[in-house]
C-alpha cells in the first residue's frame, strides 16, 4: 500500500539539515512538494542558496531516508522558483535554532536578542558565516560571539 | 547555436571566471571575516554557474552538462567579461573588482527577473537575493577603504583607475546580446548604464574616490574575440585536474 503524502512529510521530519542538525528539512522550509505520480513518489526540493555545498547531501538524506521506509520508485525534483526565504522556516525550527544558539532571521536584518543573555546590546562581525545562510554577530554584554541565520 | 545559449553562456561564464578568481583569497584574507565573506561569495557564485552554464548545456542538447563546460573548453570558447578575469592585486583591488561587478549584476539580474524565458526569470529570481547581498558587502568596503587612511585611499583610486576601463564592455551590446534583446530573454546593456553610473557615482563620493574622465573601454571578453592574456593562466589551474584525469569524479 502506498504511504500518504502525510505520512511522507512526518518522514521527513525526521530527516536533519545536515549543516544545522538540530532542524527538519521541513523546518528548514525546502520541501515544496509531495506527491503521488502513479506509483512514483515525487519530492520537489528547493535549494536555500544557489552554492550551498548541503545541497547534494540534502538530496541524498532525502532518498537514504525515505527508501529506508520502503519508497521504492522516488524522483526529485528541483524548483528554483518562487525561490526560497526564511519566511519558509517553521516556528517549530526557529525556536530550536535559539535553543541550539543561532538567532533565527528578523525581517530588521539582524537578531532580535542574544540567543544565550537574551541581551539586545549586540554587533556585527561579519556579513558572512561558516555556512552561506549564517552570519557573524557578538553579544555585547556576555562577550559571546553567536550565529545569526541571514534573513533573505 | 541558439540565442539563449549565448546568453546563458555568457553569464555562466562571467559567475564561474570571477567566482574562481575570488576563491584564489581562500585562506589569504587580511582578517577570518573577510576570508570567509570572500569564500561565501565565490561559492554563490560558482551556484549561479551551476544554474547558467546548466541552462546552456541543456539549450545545447547534446548530453553534456555544466562541468563540462567549464572544466573541457579553452580559452577562446570563453564568454566572461575582461572584468572578472583580470587578477586579484590587492584586497582593495579585488573588493573594487567585485563592487563594479555587482553593482552591474544586480542590475542586469533585476532586469532578468522580467525575462519573457522562465528558466532566465527562475535563476534570476534565485541569484538576485545573494547578489544583493555581495553589493552589500562590497559597497561598503569600497567607502570604508576608500575613505579609510590615505595608503588604503591611495590603494582603492589606483584600483578604479586601473579597473575602470573594464566596465564599458558590460554596457556594450553585440548582435547576440541584440538578438536576446530583440527575443525578450534579456535586457539592452546600453539602458542599464544610467543606473548603474547613478550608483556608482554615489559610492564614489561617499569614498572619497574620483571616477576617471575617460569612457575608453577594452572588450572582446564577451563576444570571445580577445580575452586578456590571465585567463589561459586561470584554466590552467581550474581546469588542471580534469585536463590531467580525464573524466575523474568523487
Amino acid at each position: 500500500m502506498q504511504p500518504s503524502v502525510d505520512q511522507v512529510y512526518t518522514w521527513l521530519d525526521d530527516v536533519p539539515d545536515p549543516e544545522i542538525p538540530v532542524i527538519s528539512l521541513m523546518d528548514l522550509g525546502i520541501i515544496r512538494h509531495v506527491e503521488w505520480a502513479g506509483d512514483t513518489l515525487e519530492v520537489t526540493v528547493t535549494p536555500t542558496y544557489s552554492g550551498c555545498p548541503a545541497t547534494s547531501i540534502i538530496n541524498l538524506d532525502i532518498e537514504t531516508a525515505l527508501r529506508g521506509h520502503g519508497i521504492e520508485k522516488l524522483a526529485l525534483k528541483r524548483q528554483l522558483s518562487p525561490p526560497w526565504t526564511t519566511d519558509w522556516l517553521t516556528e517549530k525550527g526557529r525556536k530550536k535554532l535559539e535553543e541550539y544558539g543561532i538567532a533565527p532571521p528578523q525581517p530588521a536584518g539582524g537578531p532580535a536578542q542574544c540567543p544565550r543573555c537574551q541581551s539586545h546590546d549586540l554587533e556585527r562581525l561579519s556579513q558572512f558565516g561558516s555556512t552561506p545562510c549564517k552570519a557573524q554577530w557578538r553579544c555585547k554584554s556576555c562577550l559571546e560571539p553567536f550565529d545569526y541565520f541571514k534573513c533573505i | 547555436m541558439s540565442t539563449l545559449y549565448d546568453f546563458a553562456l555568457r553569464m555562466g561564464d562571467s559567475t564561474l571566471i570571477l567566482g574562481h578568481r575570488v576563491s584564489e583569497w581562500c585562506g589569504h584574507a587580511p582578517v577570518l571575516e573577510e576570508d570567509i565573506a570572500l569564500a561565501n561569495t565565490a561559492l554563490d557564485l560558482i551556484g549561479q554557474t551551476q544554474l547558467w552554464l546548466g541552462l546552456a548545456a541543456e539549450e545545447e542538447g547534446t548530453g553534456k552538462t555544466a562541468d563540462d563546460l567549464a572544466f573541457l573548453r579553452d580559452a577562446w570558447d570563453f564568454r566572461n567579461a575582461l572584468l572578472t578575469e583580470l587578477p586579484n592585486g590587492d584586497f582593495g583591488r579585488t573588493l573594487m573588482r567585485q563592487y563594479l561587478f555587482d553593482q552591474w549584476h544586480l542590475l542586469m539580474l533585476q532586469a532578468l527577473q522580467g525575462s519573457s524565458e522562465k528558466r532566465v526569470s527562475d535563476i534570476a529570481d534565485k541569484a538576485v537575493k545573494e547578489v544583493s547581498y555581495h553589493v552589500e558587502r562590497s559597497r561598503d568596503t569600497v567607502i570604508g577603504l576608500g575613505d579609510g587612511t590615505p595608503e588604503s585611499h591611495k590603494r582603492m583610486q589606483d584600483a578604479l583607475e586601473y579597473l575602470y576601463p573594464y566596465v564599458g564592455e558590460l554596457f556594450t551590446p553585440d548582435a547576440v546580446d541584440e538578438a536576446a534583446t530583440h527575443e525578450g530573454i534579456a535586457p539592452d546593456l546600453a539602458s542599464l548604464r544610467a543606473a548603474y553610473d547613478a550608483a556608482v557615482a554615489d559610492t564614489m563620493a561617499e569614498a572619497t574616490l574620483t571616477l576617471p574622465d575617460s569612457r575608453f573601454g577594452h572588450k572582446g571578453g564577451r563576444t570571445g574575440k580577445m580575452h586578456t592574456e590571465h585567463l589561459g593562466h586561470i584554466l590552467t589551474q581550474m581546469q588542471w585536474l580534469q585536463r590531467a584525469y580525464p573524466g575523474a569524479s568523487w
